[in-house]
């Protein structure tokens, strides 16, 4: 039989079996596959997971995934600030799913440090900001805010199976899903159990000098490798206006044409650019809403903007 | 298996060994590394930079080395030198990837075995300092550089954070890890620490500031120092041709890295 889709690993080599097929770990192509342990021990067949994630996601019309190759470039910031926005209409259900997991942001962003996970007999239920917004992260999970979860990729693949598996998220119209930097593990692993319910799609944030644009493009080049669309690429920290004289400072330089340039030359939409404003950093850390807040700011209506476009993508699909 | 203490390997050549960590990405963990190895240069160092940001190598950007690519030799790789002194060597999976836009996708295991490979073939010669450059996170990259080092006993861990209360959030869970792991402290160096309007002069702090100090103070740690932001900085890393190498001496915070790096050297032991 020959290997479907769902069954080649994304780092698995050309000519992989398929994770199914009774060759799997035992194949001339699976040497040197970090694959190769599981398969050759594990039980074959479909993962026996896959079809409980997808009957809780079947309630969940979108999920967005919040991407960058880069760390730092406010992935966490746009999650919050997104769910926030969208879950400003009331009739419109949002769930924010942080698989961070060894840098969890959003208990911190979304102002529920210290909040704990509950268990009922229909599963995990996520933490709420209000009646339209739950937030489930493994920073719920620590006995000490401080703790460090010195996890290994299994161990972390699990935690994110057990989030899209056994959290009871009741019915959504986003989830909106944060992650960490790079295209390893977590990635994976998230495209994977979402891959039969469907993912709508990939916000790439980055901020505009090389150094991040770099990364970028590997992350784009993940995407495309793994079958998710992108809906489009914001630009964040792009110019700082002082608050003392109002003139503006470049300072993270654009000095390969930015994100505007880069979503070009790689052929996706370009979303928008969201400026350096220390109230932005000032709310994240204080677990605010800094759309609720500071309607006055330049970046409330950059940042308006990029999420009337991904609500337009997401419209037009649906 | 141990290696028997009678055959040298290319690391029991080096003498301190220091890891440039921190829970956030985005932080400078690379530019640090960076900053501090062309500054232990400066000293009359000879110095290697190991990436193991497998990922998101930053490390041949920084150093103006993107399209250089390592050589097999008899003795192990070669690394990258930064120029004909040798005094300045380089080793990332950036040098391994045929096209640099081209993703790393790998998961754990895979990334165990690059690292390992890393630490035991690179023909580092002899160097006084190895500076380790690693991902955000205490994760797989970092179980395994901690494992591979233990026979090593590394110096110890600079650790890096911006000023927020967000960033510092994960760097706590840094320093938490290096107590599980027993790796040192060397002390924590505050990047990205206010900014100067270059029309009004008056401070801005765009990230807020002094928060990495207090941390420090409160995991009765060393601060090393703060490092302000610096749009000059950018614009002199992202200019082709490697001309932070050269240029870096010149720029406002090198007397800031000065003192950071001969608090390094002396917590290492290597103060003449
Ligand atoms: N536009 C902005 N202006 C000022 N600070 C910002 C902005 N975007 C993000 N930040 C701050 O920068 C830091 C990094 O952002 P974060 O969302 O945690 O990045 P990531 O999730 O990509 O690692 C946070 O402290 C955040 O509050
Ligand atoms: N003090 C500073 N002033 C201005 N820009 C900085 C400063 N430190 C780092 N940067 C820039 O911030 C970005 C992130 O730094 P980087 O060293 O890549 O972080 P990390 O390795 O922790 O992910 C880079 O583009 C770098 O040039
Ligand atoms: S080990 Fe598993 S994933 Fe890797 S090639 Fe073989 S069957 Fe495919
Ligand atoms: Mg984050
Ligand atoms: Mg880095």
């Amino acid at each position: 039989m020959a290997p479907t889709k769902e069954d080649v690993p994304a780092d698995a080599p050309e000519h992989c079996p398929g994770t199914a097929s009774d060759l799997a770990g035992k194949a001339d192509s699976c040497a040197g596959c970090p694959n190769q342990q599981a398969c050759a021990t594990g039980p074959k067949g479909p993962d026996p997971s896959i079809p409980l994630i997808n009957e809780r996601m079947a309630d969940v019309k979108h999920k967005i995934l919040v991407l960058s190759g880069k760390g730092g470039v406010g992935k966490s910031t746009f999650t919050t600030n997104l769910a926030f926005a969208l879950s400003f209409d009331d009739s419109v259900q949002v769930g924010i799913m942080d698989i961070d997991i060894t840098g969890p942001s959003m208990p911190k962003m979304t102002g529920l440090e210290g909040e704990t996970i509950h268990q009922s007999n229909t599963g995990w239920s996520p933490v709420y900001v209000s009646d339209n917004l739950g937030v489930m992260s493994v920073g719920f999970m620590l006995q000490n805010a401080d703790d460090a979860v010195i996890w290994r990729g299994p161990k972390k693949n699990g935690i994110i199976k057990q989030f899209l598996k056994d959290v009871d998220w009741g019915a959504l119209d986003y989830l909106v899903v944060d992650t960490p930097p790079g295209t390893s593990d977590e990635h994976l692993s998230a495209v994977q159990y979402l891959k039969e319910s469907g993912i709508t799609g990939a916000v790439l944030v980055t901020t505009p000098q090389e150094m991040s644009l770099q990364d970028v493009r590997k992350e784009i080049s993940f995407c495309r490798k793994v079958g998710v669309p992108i809906i489009g690429v914001v630009e964040n920290m792009a110019g700082f206006v002082c608050p003392g004289c109002h003139k503006e400072s470049v300072i993270f330089a654009p000095n390969t044409g930015g994100a505007r340039k880069m979503a070009e030359d790689m052929k996706i939409p370009f979303l928008g650019s969201i400026p350096l404003d220390p109230r932005i950093g000032k709310s994240c850390d204080l677990g605010e809403s800094f759309l609720d807040i500071y309607t006055d700011s330049p970046a409330h209506k950059a940042y308006m903007d990029v999420i009337d476009k991904i609500r337009s993508y997401v419209d037009g699909r649906s | 298996m141990t290696e028997s203490v009678d055959q040298p390997t290319h690391l029991s050549k080096v003498k301190h060994i220091v890891l440039v960590l921190s829970g956030k990405g985005g932080v400078g963990k690379s530019t640090v590394t960076t900053e501090l190895a062309l500054s232990l240069v400066e000293e009359g160092k000879r110095v290697g930079v190991l990436d193991i940001d497998l990922t998101g190598p930053s490390v041949p950007r920084m150093f103006g080395l993107e399209n250089h690519q390592v050589h097999q030799a008899s003795t192990g790789w070669v690394p990258v030198y930064t120029n004909e002194s040798k005094s300045l060597a380089v080793m990332s999976l950036g040098f391994l990837l045929q096209n640099k836009d081209d993703a790393v996708v790998w998961r754990g295991p895979k990334k165990t075995a690059m690292i390992k490979q890393f630490l035991e073939d690179v023909a580092w010669g002899d160097i006084d300092y190895l500076l380790i450059d690693t991902p955000p996170g205490t994760s797989d990259e970092h179980i395994a550089v901690v494992e591979n080092l233990r026979d090593y006993n590394p110096d110890g861990a600079v650790i890096v954070t911006t000023p927020q209360a967000v960033a510092l959030a994960d760097v706590r869970k840094e320093l938490n890890f290096c107590h599980k792991t027993k790796i040192p402290i060397l002390g924590v160096v505050e990047n990205m620490s206010g900014f100067i309007c270059p029309y009004c002069t008056e401070c801005s702090d765009i990230f807020s500031k002094g928060g990495g100090e207090a941390m420090a103070k409160e995991f009765n740690v060393d601060f090393l120092g703060r490092v302000p932001i610096d749009p000059t900085l950018t614009a002199l890393i992202e200019a082709e041709g490697g001309t932070f190498s050269t240029r870096f001496t010149q720029s406002g915070i090198y007397p800031i890295f000065k003192d950071i790096t001969k608090m390094v050297m002396s917590k290492c032991g290597d103060i003449s």
